[in-house]
Protein backbone atom coordinates (compact mmCIF):
# COMPACT_ATOMS: atom_id res chain seq x y z
CA UNK A 1 0.00 0.00 0.00
CA UNK A 2 1.42 3.15 -0.89
CA UNK A 3 0.18 6.65 0.03
CA UNK A 4 -0.51 9.17 -2.99
CA UNK A 5 -1.82 12.44 -4.29
CA UNK A 6 -3.96 13.58 -7.12
CA UNK A 7 -4.88 16.85 -8.08
CA UNK A 8 -7.24 17.27 -11.19
CA UNK A 9 -8.58 20.17 -12.55
CA UNK A 10 -12.32 20.19 -14.17
CA UNK A 11 -13.50 22.82 -16.87
CA UNK A 12 -15.31 25.97 -15.49
CA UNK A 13 -18.60 25.32 -17.85
CA UNK A 14 -20.17 22.27 -15.24
CA UNK A 15 -22.41 23.78 -12.42
CA UNK A 16 -21.63 22.95 -9.11
CA UNK A 17 -24.04 20.23 -8.69
CA UNK A 18 -22.58 19.09 -12.01
CA UNK A 19 -18.93 19.44 -11.00
CA UNK A 20 -19.17 17.44 -7.08
CA UNK A 21 -21.11 14.21 -9.14
CA UNK A 22 -17.89 14.20 -11.24
CA UNK A 23 -16.17 14.50 -8.03
CA UNK A 24 -17.68 11.84 -6.29
CA UNK A 25 -17.51 9.52 -9.24
CA UNK A 26 -13.61 9.76 -9.14
CA UNK A 27 -13.64 9.24 -5.56
CA UNK A 28 -15.88 5.86 -6.32
CA UNK A 29 -13.29 5.04 -8.72
CA UNK A 30 -10.98 5.03 -6.29
CA UNK A 31 -12.91 3.23 -3.25
CA UNK A 32 -14.24 0.21 -6.04
CA UNK A 33 -10.38 -0.28 -6.41
CA UNK A 34 -9.65 -0.91 -2.79
CA UNK A 35 -8.47 3.05 -1.80
CA UNK A 36 -8.78 4.49 0.81
CA UNK A 37 -9.31 8.03 0.44
CA UNK A 38 -7.55 10.12 3.48
CA UNK A 39 -8.26 13.51 2.31
CA UNK A 40 -10.29 15.60 0.07
CA UNK A 41 -9.73 19.39 -0.88
CA UNK A 42 -12.24 21.57 -3.16
CA UNK A 43 -10.06 24.54 -3.80
CA UNK A 44 -13.03 25.99 -5.84
CA UNK A 45 -13.01 28.23 -9.31
CA UNK A 46 -9.43 29.34 -9.68
CA UNK A 47 -7.86 30.77 -12.23
CA UNK A 48 -5.41 29.41 -14.64
CA UNK A 49 -1.80 30.84 -14.95
CA UNK A 50 -2.00 30.04 -18.75
CA UNK A 51 -5.02 28.80 -21.07
CA UNK A 52 -5.94 24.88 -21.32
CA UNK A 53 -7.93 24.37 -24.09
CA UNK A 54 -9.27 28.03 -24.37
CA UNK A 55 -10.79 27.89 -20.99
CA UNK A 56 -8.99 30.54 -18.12
CA UNK A 57 -10.58 29.09 -15.08
CA UNK A 58 -10.45 25.41 -13.33
CA UNK A 59 -12.52 23.30 -10.65
CA UNK A 60 -9.25 22.15 -8.61
CA UNK A 61 -9.54 19.33 -6.48
CA UNK A 62 -7.19 17.41 -4.18
CA UNK A 63 -7.33 13.86 -2.75
CA UNK A 64 -4.96 11.89 -1.19
CA UNK A 65 -5.48 8.33 -1.29
CA UNK A 66 -3.88 5.25 0.19
CA UNK A 67 -3.77 1.47 -2.58
CA UNK A 68 -2.29 -0.92 -4.30
CA UNK A 69 0.33 0.87 -7.34
CA UNK A 70 -2.67 -0.22 -9.92
CA UNK A 71 -4.72 1.71 -8.89
CA UNK A 72 -3.46 4.87 -10.13
CA UNK A 73 -3.65 3.68 -13.75
CA UNK A 74 -7.44 3.12 -13.36
CA UNK A 75 -8.17 6.57 -11.92
CA UNK A 76 -5.69 7.95 -14.62
CA UNK A 77 -7.46 5.92 -17.15
CA UNK A 78 -10.95 7.66 -15.70
CA UNK A 79 -9.66 10.73 -15.91
CA UNK A 80 -8.20 10.19 -19.26
CA UNK A 81 -11.86 8.78 -20.65
CA UNK A 82 -14.14 11.74 -19.27
CA UNK A 83 -13.52 15.58 -21.07
CA UNK A 84 -14.64 17.12 -18.42
CA UNK A 85 -11.33 16.65 -16.69
CA UNK A 86 -8.77 19.40 -18.37
CA UNK A 87 -5.49 18.76 -16.21
CA UNK A 88 -4.60 15.98 -13.51
CA UNK A 89 -1.07 15.11 -11.77
CA UNK A 90 -1.00 11.82 -9.57
CA UNK A 91 2.06 10.62 -7.44
CA UNK A 92 3.17 9.21 -5.34
CA UNK A 93 4.12 10.38 -1.84
CA UNK A 94 7.33 9.91 -0.39
CA UNK A 95 7.97 9.92 3.97
CA UNK A 96 8.83 13.79 3.50
CA UNK A 97 5.69 14.10 1.62
CA UNK A 98 3.45 12.55 3.94
CA UNK A 99 4.37 13.92 6.55
CA UNK A 100 3.80 17.56 4.91
CA UNK A 101 0.78 16.17 4.14
CA UNK A 102 -0.38 15.32 7.50
CA UNK A 103 1.02 18.58 8.70
CA UNK A 104 -0.83 20.24 6.24
CA UNK A 105 -3.89 18.98 6.98
CA UNK A 106 -3.85 19.42 10.57
CA UNK A 107 -3.32 22.99 9.93
CA UNK A 108 -6.14 23.39 7.62
CA UNK A 109 -8.73 22.00 10.15
CA UNK A 110 -7.52 24.64 12.69
CA UNK A 111 -7.71 27.15 10.29
CA UNK A 112 -11.51 25.64 9.53
CA UNK A 113 -12.40 25.59 13.18
CA UNK A 114 -10.92 28.66 13.98
CA UNK A 115 -12.97 30.53 10.93
CA UNK A 116 -16.45 28.29 11.87
CA UNK A 117 -15.61 29.64 15.63
CA UNK A 118 -15.54 33.16 14.80
CA UNK A 119 -18.70 32.71 12.58
CA UNK A 120 -20.33 31.38 15.89
CA UNK A 121 -19.05 34.21 18.12
CA UNK A 122 -20.22 36.70 15.46
CA UNK A 123 -23.75 34.68 15.54
CA UNK A 124 -23.68 35.04 19.57
CA UNK A 125 -22.95 38.63 19.53
CA UNK A 126 -25.28 39.32 16.46
CA UNK A 127 -28.02 37.30 18.46
CA UNK A 128 -28.63 39.32 21.79
CA UNK A 129 -28.87 42.62 19.76
CA UNK A 130 -31.89 41.09 18.02
CA UNK A 131 -33.39 39.38 21.21
CA UNK A 132 -33.12 43.49 22.73
CA UNK A 133 -34.49 44.99 19.47
CA UNK A 134 -37.53 42.32 19.36
CA UNK A 135 -39.24 43.67 22.22
CA UNK A 136 -38.90 47.13 22.14
CA UNK A 137 -40.18 46.41 18.55
CA UNK A 138 -43.07 45.16 19.62
CA UNK A 139 -43.60 48.21 22.48
CA UNK A 140 -43.89 50.67 19.51
CA UNK A 141 -46.85 49.37 17.80
CA UNK A 142 -48.20 49.03 21.15
CA UNK A 143 -47.42 52.57 22.29
CA UNK A 144 -49.11 53.82 18.85
CA UNK A 145 -51.92 51.76 19.22
CA UNK B 1 49.82 64.13 -20.53
CA UNK B 2 50.12 67.47 -19.53
CA UNK B 3 48.59 66.73 -16.50
CA UNK B 4 50.38 63.47 -15.56
CA UNK B 5 53.40 65.64 -15.78
CA UNK B 6 51.79 68.40 -13.13
CA UNK B 7 51.63 65.25 -10.54
CA UNK B 8 53.88 63.15 -11.28
CA UNK B 9 53.70 61.48 -7.64
CA UNK B 10 50.28 60.76 -8.38
CA UNK B 11 50.62 58.49 -11.51
CA UNK B 12 48.89 55.13 -11.37
CA UNK B 13 47.21 55.87 -8.31
CA UNK B 14 43.15 55.41 -7.97
CA UNK B 15 41.05 57.25 -5.18
CA UNK B 16 38.15 56.15 -3.50
CA UNK B 17 35.81 58.16 -1.85
CA UNK B 18 34.40 55.21 -0.03
CA UNK B 19 36.21 52.56 1.68
CA UNK B 20 36.43 49.49 -0.55
CA UNK B 21 34.33 46.44 0.52
CA UNK B 22 36.78 43.53 -0.11
CA UNK B 23 35.54 40.21 1.11
CA UNK B 24 32.18 41.52 2.81
CA UNK B 25 30.20 39.57 0.21
CA UNK B 26 27.53 37.56 2.38
CA UNK B 27 28.21 33.88 2.18
CA UNK B 28 25.16 31.91 -0.06
CA UNK B 29 23.45 29.03 2.38
CA UNK B 30 20.65 26.92 1.54
CA UNK B 31 17.70 28.12 2.68
CA UNK B 32 16.00 24.59 3.39
CA UNK B 33 18.68 23.13 5.29
CA UNK B 34 19.06 26.01 7.80
CA UNK B 35 15.09 25.99 8.46
CA UNK B 36 14.75 22.42 8.63
CA UNK B 37 12.44 22.39 5.28
CA UNK B 38 12.51 18.87 3.70
CA UNK B 39 9.52 18.57 1.13
CA UNK B 40 9.02 21.48 -1.14
CA UNK B 41 5.41 21.43 -1.90
CA UNK B 42 4.29 22.59 -5.29
CA UNK B 43 0.64 23.78 -4.23
CA UNK B 44 2.55 27.01 -2.82
CA UNK B 45 3.00 29.34 -6.11
CA UNK B 46 4.06 31.97 -4.05
CA UNK B 47 7.13 30.65 -2.18
CA UNK B 48 7.93 28.60 -5.52
CA UNK B 49 8.25 32.32 -7.37
CA UNK B 50 11.31 32.80 -5.07
CA UNK B 51 12.91 30.66 -7.02
CA UNK B 52 12.13 31.72 -10.57
CA UNK B 53 13.18 34.99 -12.71
CA UNK B 54 10.90 37.09 -14.36
CA UNK B 55 10.23 35.36 -16.92
CA UNK B 56 9.38 32.11 -15.36
CA UNK B 57 12.44 30.38 -15.52
CA UNK B 58 14.09 28.47 -12.25
CA UNK B 59 16.78 30.26 -10.94
CA UNK B 60 20.47 28.17 -10.89
CA UNK B 61 21.73 27.70 -7.66
CA UNK B 62 25.04 29.51 -8.22
CA UNK B 63 22.06 32.41 -7.58
CA UNK B 64 20.36 31.11 -4.86
CA UNK B 65 22.34 29.18 -2.85
CA UNK B 66 20.08 26.04 -3.02
CA UNK B 67 22.10 22.65 -2.38
CA UNK B 68 21.81 20.42 -5.26
CA UNK B 69 19.23 17.96 -3.23
CA UNK B 70 17.24 20.59 -2.60
CA UNK B 71 17.69 22.11 -6.15
CA UNK B 72 16.24 18.97 -7.35
CA UNK B 73 13.27 19.00 -5.28
CA UNK B 74 12.56 22.43 -6.27
CA UNK B 75 12.60 22.04 -10.02
CA UNK B 76 10.19 19.06 -9.26
CA UNK B 77 8.09 21.66 -7.38
CA UNK B 78 8.61 24.18 -9.71
CA UNK B 79 7.60 21.71 -13.05
CA UNK B 80 4.70 20.06 -11.07
CA UNK B 81 2.98 23.32 -10.70
CA UNK B 82 3.68 24.42 -14.04
CA UNK B 83 1.96 20.96 -15.41
CA UNK B 84 -1.18 21.97 -12.87
CA UNK B 85 -1.17 25.70 -14.67
CA UNK B 86 -0.45 27.22 -11.10
CA UNK B 87 2.69 28.91 -12.53
CA UNK B 88 3.18 29.74 -15.94
CA UNK B 89 5.85 28.00 -18.58
CA UNK B 90 6.57 30.83 -20.21
CA UNK B 91 5.39 34.92 -18.99
CA UNK B 92 7.19 38.36 -19.15
CA UNK B 93 7.21 40.45 -15.58
CA UNK B 94 5.98 37.81 -12.56
CA UNK B 95 7.40 40.08 -9.93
Amino acid sequence: MNKYETVFILTPVLSDDQMKETVEKFKKVLTDNGGNIENEENWGLRKLAYPIENKNTGFYTLIEFEGEPTIVDKLETAYRRDEKVIRFLTFRLDKYAAEYAVKRRAVRKAKQEAAAQEAAAAQDEAAPVAVEEAPKAEEAPAAEA
Amino acid sequence: MAQEQMRPNNQGEIRYLTPLSVDTRKKKYCRFKRSGIKYIDYKDPEFLKKFLNEQGKILPRRITGTSLKFQRRVAKAVKRARHLALLPYVTDLMK
